[in-house]
């Protein structure tokens, strides 16, 4: 419990609305012994006067009044547990088509995705937007938890069955690793403890695959990558010629006296010092956040990049995105103008064509559909005003992000992967 | 070589990267400081944040008048150390100008006060950015928070309505006279909080450590004595070994029998412990959604 130096996983729910995800997170906080018991009174409270059967575990994420009140999450609710194994970092997401602008929220930084079927209903049109969501995301892991086993008997035959149906739909997406778990997160079954109702199940419960699903990082330690963030200068006497960098290095390793390349005026010089969190030191790697001296002074400001010499991202005032639209008050049109935000630049766009629409059932690529309304994804391609320096989201989540902001509104109105 | 970061200083990394974000975002944020561990915290990740350099905002301190006089003295050696610059709120000079009127009875607090001296201390200061301490573990509607939270020109959050939040891209943008709360500390739990102040052996106030106090019970809740909280006849005083898990105002802030004297002590105590460290404050007792209804307005 009081190790300093474990490992953290982030993972998310997903899944439609009411299909388990808000229950499966208080149960498997429950049944790991990680609530505490002053919140256990105040939710067994709510729900005894609610005149619910037994405790409402989803009431330990859906903390707001107006969730309690309808009965579903509406915004991502963060919960943190460890085991002597793991730290963890949930987000529980909703399921609510009007808000999967805030289930895109949890899900870009998670390692794991646990998606929630109701075993009753199989695999529903919300179940593939997410999942492919978590794809375009390119969340490393995805565990399919068919929930309300309770409801069906613990039937094998449905299980297999939805099974079935989603590996059909995933072998069109791009994601690697899927395992599938029968659970009711309701009663407990597979959740932190083997159920003795899945005999013909042979696979891990949901915690322990959580504690020992192999997470390989998710940096790219290969491409030097450092975003200028902010310029420290002390102005003091001590420190008068001090001109740092500082920043999150979003990829490579960086080590003192790397010869390196600005970006974009193309001068070359060599780094002479890394600072980090505890003094100076010889080298650093994603995701430290450092302030790094050069050589030489060069003018140098946020949104320049330090890159390898002979490693450069790609610069250009043209970006192909995978964009998945937020805004509930106006589609995404050809030509529109918006602010884009990509490491530390901002600069402003305009939406030069929209390519397709993903149909997010069968995944074709509508080419004669360019109605992008609220939680669609398409392909689009952007112009903006300055180059900006990107890999492809698939090389470096970091530099192959963007996001749109209305500029009337201010608004976050999209999200894009470049491709 | 094994480039992995452990789990604290991952998050070590994560709050600097915000504050930096904070200072290149924004034109005059400001720290708000309550003298409790998070804010402590928060100010020696801004220390590092910009090292060599100084903290390029001031520290933003509402004094409620009921403060436990620890945390004061121990704010001003702070301040002092660091060479910061400090800006106070006074719920006392508040309740003078008629700003706010002070609440009766025996539940009295100067809680909801606090807000309408932080509005208008920010608005007073111009302050476009209060960075603060909450963290996301210690109650259901912080669970809900961005780490870039949105107030509008009263200063209010609408939790139904927040912006989405991707990777590490934070959009920082507002009209005029609107505002942004900023938790930088959002993912860190108690524990996290308690080891790294440990491992980074960091001065805490004494109020955090087993000492001797005149306390009495209230609603199963232990609180100090003192001349701001009016007493029922059958409250009994007495003696007892205590220590805070949490300091704020010491009309709300319960305080908790222990003995731990030392950092490591305390670690052992909320690992094991079956309590969140809000459950001792009354604040948080008056509703189910006490938090959210304050937030709401404009509360930390
Ligand atoms: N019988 C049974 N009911 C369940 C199970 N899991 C969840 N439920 C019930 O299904 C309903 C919805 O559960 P939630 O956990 O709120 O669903 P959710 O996926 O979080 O819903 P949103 O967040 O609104 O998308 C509640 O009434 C739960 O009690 C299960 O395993 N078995
Ligand atoms: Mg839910």
């Amino acid at each position: 419990m009081t190790n300093n130096n474990t490992e953290l996983l982030r993972f998310t729910t997903a899944g439609s609305v009411d299909d388990g995800k808000s229950t499966l997170i208080g149960r498997l906080l429950y049944d790991s012994k990680s609530i505490y018991q002053d919140q256990y009174d105040q939710i067994k409270d709510t729900s005894e006067r609610r005149g619910e059967e037994g405790v409402n575990l989803a009431l330990l994420t859906d903390g707001l009044k107006s969730e309690r009140e309808q009965g579903i999450t509406i915004d991502v609710a963060y919960r943190y547990f460890s085991t002597p194994k793991r730290k963890f970092i949930i987000a529980d997401t909703p399921g609510h088509t009007q808000y999967t602008r805030n289930m895109v929220t949890g899900a870009s930084t998670a390692n794991v995705a646990l998606i929630l079927v109701d075993a009753r209903h199989g695999v529903v049109d919300q179940t593939r937007r997410h999942a492919i969501i978590a794809s375009l995301l390119q969340i490393p892991h995805i565990v399919v938890c068919i929930n309300k086993m309770d409801l069906v008997d613990f039937s094998q035959e449905a299980y297999d069955k939805i099974q079935e149906s989603f590996e059909s739909f995933a072998a069109k997406l791009d994601v690697k690793d899927v395992h599938f778990i029968p659970i009711s997160a309701l009663k407990g079954d597979n959740v932190v403890n083997r159920s003795e109702k899945t005999s013909w199940y042979e696979g891990p419960t949901l915690m322990y695959y959580l504690e020992n699903v192999h997470i390989a990082s998710d940096h790219n330690f290969i491409d030097q990558r450092f975003p200028v963030q902010f310029v420290i200068r002390p102005y003091s006497d001590e420190f008068h010629d001090f001109r740092g960098y500082a920043g999150r290095l979003a990829g490579g390793v960086m080590k003192k006296g790397d010869e390196v390349t600005l970006l974009p005026s193309g001068f070359t010089t060599k780094i002479k010092k890394i600072h980090g969190a505890d003094g100076e030191q010889e080298e650093a790697f994603p995701p430290q956040s450092i302030t790094v001296e050069l050589e030489e002074d060069f003018d140098l400001s946020r949104g320049d990049m330090i890159v390898r010499a002979n490693n450069q991202p790609e610069i250009t005032q043209d970006i192909d995105v995978m964009m998945c639209w937020f805004d509930n008050t106006k589609p995404l049109k050809q030509k529109g103008k918006f602010a884009l935000q990509h490491t530390t630049q901002n600069v402003r766009c305009v939406v030069k064509e929209i390519r397709y629409k993903l149909d997010i059932n069968t995944l074709h690529r509508l080419q004669d559909d360019k109605n992008i309304n609220m939680n669609d994804i398409a392909r689009v391609s952007l112009r903006v005003t300055k180059p900006l320096f990107i890999d492809s989201y698939r090389q470096n989540r970091i530099t192959g992000s963007i996001i749109l902001v209305d500029e009337a509104s201010n608004n976050t109105v999209a999200a894009g992967m470049i491709i | 070589m094994d480039y992995n970061l452990s789990h604290i200083k991952e998050l070590e990394a994560e709050s600097i990267y915000i504050m930096r974000e904070v200072a290149a975002q924004f034109e005059r944020p400001a720290l708000m400081f309550s003298g409790g561990k998070d804010s402590i915290l928060m100010v020696h990740l801004a220390h590092k944040a910009f090292y060599p350099a100084k903290i390029p905002f001031p520290l933003l301190h509402v004094d409620t008048g009921h403060n436990f006089p620890e945390t004061i003295e121990y704010r001003d050696s702070l301040v002092k150390k660091l060479g910061a610059k400090l800006i106070v709120g006074s719920v006392d000079e508040a309740i003078e100008s008629g700003l706010v009127t002070e609440e009766k009875g025996f539940n009295a607090s100067r809680n909801m006060l606090q807000i309408a001296v932080l509005l208008d201390a920010l608005e007073k200061g111009k302050y476009d950015a209060a960075l603060g301490g909450a963290r996301r573990d210690e109650e259901k509607a912080r669970a809900k928070e961005r780490f870039f939270s949105h107030r509008d020109e009263f200063g209010q959050w609408d939790p139904k309505n927040q912006r989405p939040e991707l990777w590490n891209l934070f959009n920082g943008r507002k009209n005029m006279g609107e505002h942004f709360r900023i938790f930088p500390i959002s993912n860190w739990t108690e524990l996290d909080v308690w080891q790294y102040l440990a491992a980074e052996k960091v001065e805490l106030p004494s109020l955090y450590f087993a000492h001797e106090r005149e306390v009495f019970e209230r609603e199963g809740a232990l609180l100090a004595d003192c001349e701001y909280i009016e007493k029922k006849p059958d409250e009994v005083i007495k003696k007892e070994m205590v220590r805070c898990r949490t300091i704020g105002d010491m009309t709300c802030t319960g305080v908790w029998r222990s003995t731990a004297s030392t950092v490591e002590d305390i670690i052992e105590e909320i690992a094991t412990t079956r309590m969140t460290e809000r459950g001792g404050r009354t604040d948080d007792k008056r509703s189910e959604t006490a938090m959210e209804d304050r937030k709401k307005e404009g509360y930390f």
